[in-house]
């Protein structure tokens, strides 16, 4: 001790930089750690991204143009479209409900409610699918007595649209749950108290609260619908008329279409995966932002 | 206190409309619908069931789905607790990018990604072509695809974990002579093994039920690279084959269930571990 010097002996710096090496690894693993990650991610994340596009426009601007303006690409454009417009406001109307009885009210059974929930979170998309020919499929009692009146859900939109309502089913609520349950009930018993109608309470405090979570879930539930087969190939057939664009992507690869058709198709889902991820990067930093400040 | 009662009062209104909207859309969508898999199933004897279960194709399907899942699963727990790792604990440039980009198999049809994988992993593809054995068409284009779907359950169950580690376990540790590996293998890994076994095991079950981005990699060839939601789909279209579908869909629900069960007693295990450390 006595060999130190009285500087030595206060050298705080070299102190907190015992501590960090301590708790830290070398800069060599740390390195070698962010570089296995990196190139982890790109081999298995970027690569396959990348190579849609350069696939999409390999065979030049021409080809791109007309694998995307096909008026089957259109037709699929569409039937995505109707699926995943109807699908999104029917489960953001179930999670608002859902998420108001089970977030703001105590009653038995509420866990095992929420475990009826998380069911299509663990049934795989085919069996999904299968679930609806079932009920659907003339098979079925109800099945033949839809084909009695000449309604056609299966092979149909309407088939494609309830598959993917199904696979789809707890994203929203599931966003929007634990925000309703975390801000507890006291604004709006406030406003009760004050003479505020429900519907008023709802619009005017309990939404404004949710909103970045709801909208979270709209883009997680959107991405999905649009982008879901496996459940969908089930119940669609092989049909042109009742293509989405991912069933689309699917006949042109397997078909005598142009190499670069499926991925000139591809490239739409591909940005919309992209804006996706930017949008959920987005209301992240919104949320977290918003946790600071209080 | 009285007894706990069947719905506490509230002042707030809506309960009754949005419960039973709630309890309406649930049975619609996915509890009548769910009945009729089991009402098909009850048509079925336990001989014709062991018949199915015994055909050839159905038992590679079977072997293959579990094999390439569950490795698919550990090189996700290997790598995914990488990339959580250096996410969580240090500072590089994009590191920010690379965060967002965890996300794409989720956000990614997973048509865009099956064709994208079947094209690079091809005998002329960017990665294919520098194998000597091929990859597409095979089991190990199979684990491929499966890798691609399950990565982001590991890295985002641990996230959280990790960062919840307090610093002054680790200083703790450090001054009472551990060195790093250590530390990482007897503080730092223990804390985190909940998170690690659950984002694992949905890795797992997520892998058992894929389907799109198998398809294009693998090609679904019967025997080889067929896995189970393949069978279900190829039963379907078979004369009667709705019965030997939902056969095969039992055993496929059955295993998503019994995982889903495992997670649920590995988070009972680490809370009750987490109250006596206490």
């Amino acid at each position: 001790m006595s060999l130190l010097t009285r500087a030595q002996r206060t050298d705080y710096g070299s102190h907190f930089r015992a501590v960090k090496e301590a708790t830290t690894e070398p800069a060599v693993v740390k390195w070698f750690l962010i570089g296995v990650a990196v190139l982890f991610m790109t081999v298995f994340l970027l690569l396959p991204l990348i190579c849609v596009f350069y696939e999409a426009f390999a065979s030049g601007w021409e080809l791109f143009k007309k694998a995307v303006t096909d008026r089957h690409t259109l037709s699929a454009l569409k039937m995505t479209f109707l699926a995943t417009g109807i699908t999104v406001p029917m489960n953001v109307i179930f999670g608002l409900a859902a998420a108001w009885c089970i977030g703001k009210f105590q009653f038995i059974g509420k866990s095992f409610l929420l475990s009826l929930i998380d069911i299509p979170f663990a049934i795989s998309p085919v069996i999904a699918g299968l679930l609806f020919v079932f009920i659907f499929g003339t098979q079925s009692a109800f099945g033949q007595w839809l084909q009695e009146h000449n309604i056609r859900v299966l092979f149909a939109w309407p088939g494609v649209t309830i598959a993917t309502i199904f696979v789809t089913f707890p994203f929203v609520v599931r966003e929007l749950i634990p925000v309703m349950q975390s801000q507890g009930t006291e604004e709006e018993q406030a406003a009760r108290v004050l003479g505020a109608r429900g519907w008023h309470i709802f619009l005017r405090i309990t939404l404004p609260n949710v909103k970045w979570a709801l909208l979270y879930g709209i883009i997680l539930c959107n991405a999905r619908a649009m982008g879901e087969f496996g459940a969908v190939v089930v119940v669609a057939g092989n049909s042109a008329k009742t293509n989405t664009l991912p069933l689309h992507i699917n006949a042109l690869y397997q078909g005598y279409a142009d190499a670069c058709a499926p991925f000139a198709v591809a490239t739409i889902l591909a940005v919309m995966a992209i804006v996706t991820l930017i949008v959920k990067s987005f209301i992240e930093w919104k949320i977290s932002a918003k946790e600071n400040r209080l | 206190m009285a007894r706990p009662a069947l719905l506490q009062r509230s002042v707030l209104p809506g309960f009754g409309l949005t419960m039973g909207f709630t309890v309406l859309y649930l049975s619609l969508i996915v509890l009548i619908p769910l009945s009729g898999l089991f009402i098909v199933t009850s048509h079925l004897s336990l001989s014709d069931f062991l018949q199915i279960m015994s055909n050839d194709l159905v038992k590679k399907s079977f072997t293959l789905t579990f094999r390439a899942s569950f490795v698919a699963a550990v090189v996700n727990a290997f790598f995914g607790f990488i990339v959580a790792w250096v996410l969580v604990r240090y500072w590089f440039p994009g590191r920010r990018i690379i965060d967002a980009m965890v996300d794409l198999p989720f956000a990614m049809p997973t048509a865009v990604s099956g064709i994208a994988l079947a094209q690079i992993y091809s005998e002329h593809g960017w990665l294919g072509s520098h194998f000597s054995f091929p990859i597409r068409g095979t089991e190990i284009g199979v684990t491929i695809a499966l890798i691609f779907i399950g990565m982001p359950f590991v890295i985002r169950t641990l996230q959280p974990s990790l960062q919840e580690i307090d610093k002054e376990l680790e200083e703790v540790s450090a001054s009472l002579g551990a060195n790093r590996w250590q530390t990482f293998t007897k503080v730092i890994f223990p804390a985190v093994l909940p998170a690690f076994i659950t984002g694992f095991a949905m890795a797992f079950a997520r892998a058992i039920g894929e389907y799109g981005s198998v398809l294009f990699i693998g090609g679904m060839i019967p025997g080889k690279t067929e896995i189970m939601s393949s069978v279900i789909l190829s039963k379907l279209y078979e004369e009667n084959g709705h019965i030997a579908a939902s056969a095969v869909a039992i055993v496929m629900l059955a295993a998503s269930f019994g995982i889903l069960l495992a997670i649920n007693l590995v988070q009972l295990w680490a809370n009750r571990r987490f109250a006596n450390a206490q």
